[in-house]
Protein backbone atom coordinates (compact mmCIF):
# COMPACT_ATOMS: atom_id res chain seq x y z
CA UNK A 1 0.00 0.00 0.00
CA UNK A 2 1.75 3.08 -1.27
CA UNK A 3 -0.22 5.60 0.78
CA UNK A 4 -0.13 3.90 4.18
CA UNK A 5 -0.60 6.41 6.98
CA UNK A 6 -1.27 9.37 4.67
CA UNK A 7 -4.15 11.77 5.36
CA UNK A 8 -6.28 12.95 2.45
CA UNK A 9 -9.15 15.32 1.76
CA UNK A 10 -11.24 14.68 -1.35
CA UNK A 11 -13.85 17.27 -2.35
CA UNK A 12 -17.05 16.14 -4.01
CA UNK A 13 -16.36 12.61 -2.83
CA UNK A 14 -19.90 11.31 -2.39
CA UNK A 15 -20.42 10.37 -6.04
CA UNK A 16 -18.75 9.67 -9.37
CA UNK A 17 -15.04 10.24 -9.87
CA UNK A 18 -14.53 11.81 -6.43
CA UNK A 19 -16.07 8.81 -4.70
CA UNK A 20 -13.83 6.42 -6.59
CA UNK A 21 -10.72 8.53 -5.85
CA UNK A 22 -11.56 8.54 -2.13
CA UNK A 23 -11.96 4.76 -2.18
CA UNK A 24 -8.77 4.18 -4.18
CA UNK A 25 -6.72 6.37 -1.81
CA UNK A 26 -8.17 4.33 1.07
CA UNK A 27 -7.32 1.05 -0.68
CA UNK A 28 -3.74 2.31 -0.87
CA UNK A 29 -3.78 2.91 2.88
CA UNK A 30 -4.77 6.57 3.26
CA UNK A 31 -7.28 8.00 5.73
CA UNK A 32 -9.80 10.19 3.95
CA UNK A 33 -12.01 13.17 4.72
CA UNK A 34 -15.02 12.71 2.43
CA UNK A 35 -16.44 16.09 1.43
CA UNK A 36 -19.97 16.46 0.07
CA UNK A 37 -22.36 19.32 -0.53
CA UNK A 38 -25.75 17.65 -1.00
CA UNK A 39 -25.60 13.87 -0.83
CA UNK A 40 -24.97 13.16 2.84
CA UNK A 41 -26.30 9.59 2.71
CA UNK A 42 -24.01 8.75 -0.20
CA UNK A 43 -21.03 10.36 1.54
CA UNK A 44 -21.72 8.20 4.59
CA UNK A 45 -21.72 5.12 2.36
CA UNK A 46 -18.24 6.06 1.15
CA UNK A 47 -17.13 6.53 4.75
CA UNK A 48 -18.48 3.11 5.69
CA UNK A 49 -16.70 1.48 2.75
CA UNK A 50 -13.41 3.08 3.76
CA UNK A 51 -13.82 1.97 7.35
CA UNK A 52 -14.54 -1.55 6.10
CA UNK A 53 -11.17 -1.37 4.32
CA UNK A 54 -9.58 -0.62 7.68
CA UNK A 55 -8.96 3.09 7.21
CA UNK A 56 -10.26 6.10 9.08
CA UNK A 57 -12.74 8.39 7.33
CA UNK A 58 -15.44 10.94 8.04
CA UNK A 59 -17.97 12.85 5.96
CA UNK A 60 -17.92 16.63 5.99
CA UNK A 61 -20.41 18.97 4.37
CA UNK A 62 -18.98 22.06 2.69
CA UNK A 63 -19.72 24.29 -0.27
CA UNK A 64 -16.20 24.76 -1.66
CA UNK A 65 -17.04 28.20 -3.04
CA UNK A 66 -17.37 29.67 0.49
CA UNK A 67 -14.03 30.47 2.04
CA UNK A 68 -15.14 30.27 5.68
CA UNK A 69 -16.68 26.83 5.16
CA UNK A 70 -13.54 25.67 3.37
CA UNK A 71 -11.33 26.86 6.22
CA UNK A 72 -13.50 24.99 8.73
CA UNK A 73 -13.44 21.83 6.58
CA UNK A 74 -9.65 21.82 6.31
CA UNK A 75 -9.34 22.43 10.04
CA UNK A 76 -11.67 19.50 10.74
CA UNK A 77 -9.53 17.21 8.58
CA UNK A 78 -6.31 18.31 10.29
CA UNK A 79 -7.88 17.96 13.74
CA UNK A 80 -9.04 14.46 12.91
CA UNK A 81 -5.87 13.14 11.26
CA UNK A 82 -3.22 15.35 12.89
CA UNK A 83 -1.92 16.33 9.44
CA UNK A 84 -2.96 16.62 5.81
CA UNK A 85 -0.84 15.09 3.06
CA UNK A 86 -3.15 14.91 0.06
CA UNK A 87 -5.80 17.26 -1.31
CA UNK A 88 -7.91 16.19 -4.26
CA UNK A 89 -9.89 19.07 -5.73
CA UNK A 90 -12.66 17.18 -7.44
CA UNK A 91 -15.93 18.97 -6.60
CA UNK A 92 -17.57 20.23 -9.75
CA UNK A 93 -20.89 20.98 -11.39
CA UNK A 94 -22.15 21.57 -14.93
CA UNK A 95 -24.72 24.05 -16.17
CA UNK A 96 -24.46 23.59 -19.90
CA UNK A 97 -25.86 26.04 -22.39
CA UNK A 98 -24.89 27.64 -25.65
CA UNK A 99 -22.87 30.76 -25.07
CA UNK A 100 -25.58 32.93 -26.58
CA UNK A 101 -28.14 31.51 -24.19
CA UNK A 102 -25.95 31.15 -21.14
CA UNK A 103 -27.20 33.17 -18.19
CA UNK A 104 -24.84 35.09 -16.00
CA UNK A 105 -25.69 32.97 -12.97
CA UNK A 106 -24.97 29.78 -14.93
CA UNK A 107 -21.52 31.18 -15.63
CA UNK A 108 -20.98 32.34 -12.05
CA UNK A 109 -22.17 29.14 -10.38
CA UNK A 110 -19.88 26.92 -12.43
CA UNK A 111 -16.85 29.22 -12.08
CA UNK A 112 -17.44 29.56 -8.33
CA UNK A 113 -17.51 25.83 -7.63
CA UNK A 114 -15.17 24.52 -10.30
CA UNK A 115 -12.45 27.17 -10.26
CA UNK A 116 -12.76 29.40 -7.20
CA UNK A 117 -13.38 26.28 -5.12
CA UNK A 118 -10.02 24.87 -6.19
CA UNK A 119 -8.31 28.14 -5.30
CA UNK A 120 -9.94 28.29 -1.85
CA UNK A 121 -9.24 24.67 -0.93
CA UNK A 122 -5.65 24.90 -2.15
CA UNK A 123 -5.06 28.09 -0.21
CA UNK A 124 -6.55 26.57 2.91
CA UNK A 125 -4.30 23.49 2.93
CA UNK A 126 -1.10 25.30 1.97
CA UNK A 127 -0.21 26.43 5.47
CA UNK A 128 -0.29 22.90 6.85
CA UNK A 129 1.54 21.41 3.87
CA UNK A 130 4.25 24.08 3.97
CA UNK A 131 4.86 23.33 7.64
CA UNK A 132 5.03 19.63 6.90
CA UNK A 133 7.37 20.20 3.98
CA UNK A 134 5.18 17.67 2.23
CA UNK A 135 2.04 17.83 0.16
CA UNK A 136 0.30 16.35 -2.84
CA UNK A 137 -2.39 18.39 -4.53
CA UNK A 138 -4.34 16.77 -7.34
CA UNK A 139 -6.81 18.81 -9.33
CA UNK A 140 -9.51 17.17 -11.37
CA UNK A 141 -9.67 19.21 -14.57
CA UNK A 142 -11.25 17.92 -17.77
CA UNK A 143 -10.16 17.14 -21.27
CA UNK A 144 -12.58 19.82 -22.50
CA UNK A 145 -10.42 22.36 -20.64
CA UNK A 146 -7.78 21.48 -23.24
CA UNK A 147 -9.92 20.94 -26.33
CA UNK A 148 -12.95 23.20 -25.79
CA UNK A 149 -16.50 21.92 -26.10
CA UNK A 150 -19.60 23.61 -27.52
CA UNK A 151 -22.31 24.21 -24.92
CA UNK A 152 -19.86 24.30 -22.03
CA UNK A 153 -18.29 27.76 -22.14
CA UNK A 154 -18.51 28.08 -18.34
CA UNK A 155 -17.26 24.56 -17.57
CA UNK A 156 -14.46 24.70 -20.14
CA UNK A 157 -13.29 28.12 -18.93
CA UNK A 158 -13.24 26.84 -15.35
CA UNK A 159 -11.35 23.65 -16.23
CA UNK A 160 -8.82 25.49 -18.40
CA UNK A 161 -8.43 27.82 -15.43
CA UNK A 162 -7.76 24.85 -13.17
CA UNK A 163 -4.95 23.71 -15.49
CA UNK A 164 -3.34 27.17 -15.32
CA UNK A 165 -3.84 27.32 -11.56
CA UNK A 166 -2.19 23.89 -11.27
CA UNK A 167 0.94 25.16 -13.04
CA UNK A 168 1.21 28.34 -10.98
CA UNK A 169 0.58 26.60 -7.67
CA UNK A 170 3.15 23.97 -8.64
CA UNK A 171 5.77 26.67 -9.21
CA UNK A 172 4.95 28.56 -6.01
CA UNK A 173 5.05 25.53 -3.73
CA UNK A 174 7.75 23.36 -5.31
CA UNK A 175 10.45 24.58 -2.93
CA UNK A 176 8.39 23.25 -0.01
CA UNK A 177 8.11 19.74 -1.44
CA UNK A 178 4.49 20.20 -2.39
CA UNK A 179 3.61 18.87 -5.84
CA UNK A 180 0.55 19.98 -7.75
CA UNK A 181 -0.73 18.05 -10.73
CA UNK A 182 -3.98 17.73 -12.62
CA UNK A 183 -5.86 14.91 -14.24
CA UNK A 184 -7.99 15.65 -17.28
CA UNK A 185 -10.63 12.96 -17.66
CA UNK A 186 -12.34 12.47 -21.00
CA UNK A 187 -15.70 10.76 -21.23
CA UNK A 188 -16.14 8.94 -17.93
CA UNK A 189 -19.41 7.15 -17.12
CA UNK A 190 -20.88 9.03 -14.13
CA UNK A 191 -24.14 10.73 -13.14
CA UNK A 192 -22.75 13.87 -14.79
CA UNK A 193 -22.33 12.25 -18.20
CA UNK A 194 -25.41 9.99 -17.97
CA UNK A 195 -27.46 13.13 -18.56
CA UNK A 196 -26.20 13.38 -22.15
CA UNK A 197 -28.48 12.16 -24.97
CA UNK A 198 -27.68 8.77 -26.50
CA UNK A 199 -26.84 10.14 -29.97
CA UNK A 200 -24.31 12.54 -28.42
CA UNK A 201 -22.69 9.62 -26.58
CA UNK A 202 -22.44 7.56 -29.78
CA UNK A 203 -20.89 10.50 -31.60
CA UNK A 204 -18.32 10.93 -28.82
CA UNK A 205 -17.44 7.24 -28.86
CA UNK A 206 -16.22 7.67 -32.45
CA UNK A 207 -13.66 10.20 -31.24
CA UNK A 208 -12.07 7.83 -28.72
CA UNK A 209 -9.21 5.67 -30.10
CA UNK A 210 -9.54 3.16 -27.25
CA UNK A 211 -13.20 2.86 -28.30
CA UNK A 212 -14.82 2.84 -24.87
CA UNK A 213 -15.93 5.28 -22.24
CA UNK A 214 -13.80 5.47 -19.13
CA UNK A 215 -14.79 4.34 -15.67
CA UNK A 216 -14.23 6.37 -12.50
CA UNK A 217 -11.59 3.74 -11.55
CA UNK A 218 -9.54 4.73 -14.60
CA UNK A 219 -9.23 8.23 -13.17
CA UNK A 220 -8.88 7.15 -9.54
CA UNK A 221 -5.85 4.97 -10.23
CA UNK A 222 -3.99 7.82 -11.90
CA UNK A 223 -4.93 10.19 -9.07
CA UNK A 224 -3.61 7.67 -6.54
CA UNK A 225 -0.40 7.41 -8.55
CA UNK A 226 0.03 11.21 -8.46
CA UNK A 227 -0.52 11.10 -4.69
CA UNK A 228 2.15 8.44 -4.23
CA UNK A 229 5.92 8.71 -3.94
CA UNK A 230 6.18 7.15 -7.40
CA UNK A 231 5.20 10.59 -8.76
CA UNK A 232 7.47 12.67 -6.53
CA UNK A 233 9.45 14.14 -9.47
CA UNK A 234 6.31 15.32 -11.31
CA UNK A 235 4.70 18.68 -10.73
CA UNK A 236 2.60 21.11 -12.75
CA UNK A 237 1.49 18.40 -15.17
CA UNK A 238 -1.91 17.61 -16.58
CA UNK A 239 -2.44 13.93 -17.37
CA UNK A 240 -5.08 13.12 -19.97
CA UNK A 241 -7.23 10.13 -19.04
CA UNK A 242 -9.39 10.04 -22.11
CA UNK A 243 -8.73 6.90 -24.11
CA UNK A 244 -6.61 8.96 -26.48
CA UNK A 245 -9.36 11.42 -27.42
CA UNK A 246 -7.10 14.47 -27.26
CA UNK A 247 -3.40 14.16 -28.03
CA UNK B 1 10.25 43.99 24.42
CA UNK B 2 13.56 42.20 24.84
CA UNK B 3 11.72 38.95 25.24
CA UNK B 4 9.78 39.48 22.01
CA UNK B 5 12.95 40.38 20.09
CA UNK B 6 14.70 37.32 21.47
CA UNK B 7 11.92 34.96 20.39
CA UNK B 8 11.58 36.63 16.99
CA UNK B 9 15.34 36.41 16.48
CA UNK B 10 15.40 32.72 17.28
CA UNK B 11 12.69 32.00 14.71
CA UNK B 12 14.50 34.04 12.05
CA UNK B 13 17.83 32.34 12.73
CA UNK B 14 16.20 28.90 12.56
CA UNK B 15 14.13 29.61 9.49
CA UNK B 16 16.53 31.62 7.36
CA UNK B 17 19.80 30.12 8.54
CA UNK B 18 21.36 33.52 9.17
CA UNK B 19 23.76 34.53 11.95
CA UNK B 20 22.18 36.03 15.05
CA UNK B 21 24.33 39.15 14.65
CA UNK B 22 22.64 39.89 11.31
CA UNK B 23 19.21 40.05 12.92
CA UNK B 24 18.98 43.73 13.83
CA UNK B 25 15.78 45.75 14.14
CA UNK B 26 16.63 47.52 10.88
CA UNK B 27 17.34 44.34 8.94
CA UNK B 28 14.95 43.72 6.03
CA UNK B 29 13.90 40.10 5.59
CA UNK B 30 14.26 40.22 1.82
CA UNK B 31 17.10 42.74 1.34
CA UNK B 32 19.37 41.82 4.24
CA UNK B 33 18.44 38.33 5.39
CA UNK B 34 18.06 36.59 2.04
CA UNK B 35 14.39 35.68 2.41
CA UNK B 36 12.14 35.21 -0.62
CA UNK B 37 8.41 35.98 -0.62
CA UNK B 38 7.48 32.47 0.51
CA UNK B 39 10.02 32.64 3.36
CA UNK B 40 8.35 35.81 4.62
CA UNK B 41 4.91 34.14 4.49
CA UNK B 42 6.32 31.24 6.49
CA UNK B 43 7.96 33.55 9.02
CA UNK B 44 4.64 35.29 9.59
CA UNK B 45 2.99 31.85 10.06
CA UNK B 46 5.58 30.92 12.65
CA UNK B 47 5.23 34.23 14.46
CA UNK B 48 1.47 33.62 14.62
CA UNK B 49 2.09 30.26 16.27
CA UNK B 50 4.83 31.50 18.58
CA UNK B 51 2.83 34.46 19.87
CA UNK B 52 -0.60 32.83 19.54
CA UNK B 53 -2.08 35.57 17.38
CA UNK B 54 -3.55 36.02 13.94
CA UNK B 55 -1.81 38.41 11.59
CA UNK B 56 -4.12 39.50 8.78
CA UNK B 57 -2.85 39.49 5.20
CA UNK B 58 -3.09 43.28 5.15
CA UNK B 59 -0.92 43.62 8.27
CA UNK B 60 1.49 40.97 7.08
CA UNK B 61 2.16 42.98 3.92
CA UNK B 62 3.51 45.82 6.07
CA UNK B 63 6.01 43.62 7.88
CA UNK B 64 9.27 43.86 5.98
CA UNK B 65 11.92 44.33 8.68
CA UNK B 66 12.67 42.63 11.98
CA UNK B 67 11.63 45.85 13.73
CA UNK B 68 8.27 45.82 11.91
CA UNK B 69 7.60 42.33 13.22
CA UNK B 70 8.62 43.16 16.80
CA UNK B 71 6.59 46.38 16.82
CA UNK B 72 3.55 44.62 15.40
CA UNK B 73 3.69 41.89 18.01
CA UNK B 74 4.10 44.40 20.84
CA UNK B 75 1.23 46.52 19.53
CA UNK B 76 -1.11 43.49 19.62
CA UNK B 77 -0.36 42.54 23.20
Amino acid sequence: MSLAGKAALVTGASRGIGREIALELARQGANVAVNFSGSEAKANEVVDEIKALGGDAFAIKCDVSHSEDVTAMVKAAIDRFGKLDILVNNAGITKDNLLMRMKEDEWDDVLNINLKGVFLCTKAVTRQMMKQRYGRIINVASIVGVSGNPGQANYVAAKAGVIGLTKTTAKELASRNITVNAVAPGFISTDMTDKLPEDVKQEMLKQIPLARFGDPEDVAKVAAFLASDAASYMTGQTLHIDGGMVM
Amino acid sequence: MADVLERVTKIIVDRLGVDESQVTLQASFKEDLGADSLDVVELVMELEDEFDMEISDEDAENISTVGDAVNYINSQK
